[in-house]
């Protein structure tokens, strides 16, 4: 099937400024899940609030827009009650690591079997262009004016720490590696997280004189390498892209079902599911 | 035979932010008056691909 065949075409053109990176990764993001063989009836999409959260309005999956911040707890609550489904759940940077940071520390700690993919553009797009826990050191935001003092977090150590058993980072400029990993990503069992760096060209890429979103995609191919590259030895500024967790480790929903199980063996009641 | 793929481009849904110009390999798009992207050199595309992995409107799209 082609891309248009998983929209909900009524809402076309989409809400996102011109140039935006989001687009793009709702693209690849079908486009992995068509390299899945998944069908319409077995994927669940689940955001929270902020740009990058309308993209369900747009998809025609089950979809779900949640609270802000919340969406891995709703996702958590699909996940739990019908396990059979793949649940995928599109944030922003915001979305993610500041309102919902807390929710996404304990999806990682419990393995649940969902794939996060946190668009990251490093600001709020959608309040009007406030500085996020991503935006970097010095860069400026509406609200930080003469650039932010803040350091922002490795979010691929972050995760990693938290005890996640998948996480990689693509950009919106390697789109085909985008496909791939995201592809990876739905089919690992277990908690994944795929960051994907996106421009805002509306307000961080003016906000900064980065250019247009043309200009801001130059910037992710120069300004990336691949895992284990040299080139990151001599130039320690460049940002790494690739897989940087993969290991296995029991899923959360099955160990639960796991539990009723022996339970119900051991005591012979019948749990009702 | 397999049928061979060709571009078309959704002029509703683009939103002229030149991704799909910037990136092509051969040079084949441009954005027009309205500043949307169409054709210049249709007999250089070589269907790759690029503009439609990276159009944000799914404006592109080889059919």
């Amino acid at each position: 099937m082609a891309v248009k065949d998983y929209l909900r075409e009524r809402f076309f053109p989409q809400i996102w400024c011109p140039g935006c990176g989001h687009g793009i990764v709702m693209a690849n993001m079908i486009r992995a899940i068509e390299l899945n063989a998944l069908k319409k009836d077995e994927v669940v999409v689940v955001s929270g609030i902020g740009c990058s959260s309308r993209m369900p309005g747009y998809l025609d999956f089950h979809t779900l827009h949640t609270l802000h911040g919340r969406a891995l707890a709703f996702a958590t609550g699909v996940k739990m009650s019908r396990p059979e489904l793949t649940v995928i759940v599109p944030m922003g940077d915001g979305d993610a690591l500041a309102i919902g940071g807390n929710h996404l520390i304990h999806a990682a700690r419990r393995n649940l079997d969902l794939t996060a993919i946190i668009m990251n553009n490093s600001i709020y797009g959608m309040t009007g262009g406030q500085y996020s826990p991503m935006t970097p050191f010095a860069k400026k935001a509406t609200t930080a004016p003469f650039g932010t003092i803040e350091h922002a977090p490795d979010l691929m150590e972050l995760v990693r720490g938290a005890g996640a058993t998948f996480a990689a980072r693509t950009t919106t400029y390697h789109a085909k590696e985008m496909i791939k990993i995201i592809s990876k990503a739905i089919k690992h069992k277990g908690f994944a997280i795929v960051e994907v760096m996106s421009q805002c060209p509306t307000y961080y890429g003016r906000k900064n004189k980065l250019g247009n979103a043309v200009d801001m995609m130059k910037g992710f191919k120069e300004g990336t390498v691949p895992i284990g590259s040299k080139k990151k030895a001599n130039n320690p500024d460049l940002i790494e892209r690739g897989i940087f967790v993969e290991e296995k480790r029991p899923e959360y929903s099955m160990s639960y079902l796991e539990l009723i199980e022996k339970y119900r063996v051991e005591t012979g009641k019948v749990v009702r599911r | 035979m397999k049928k061979k793929k060709k571009l078309t481009i959704n002029r509703e849904w683009c939103k002229g932010c030149g991704i799909c110009v910037a990136f092509c390999p051969k040079g084949v798009l441009v954005l027009d008056k309205e500043g949307k992207a169409c054709w210049a050199h249709p007999e250089k595309c070589k269907n790759c691909g690029l503009c439609e992995l990276r159009c944000p409107d799914i404006a592109m799209e080889l059919v």
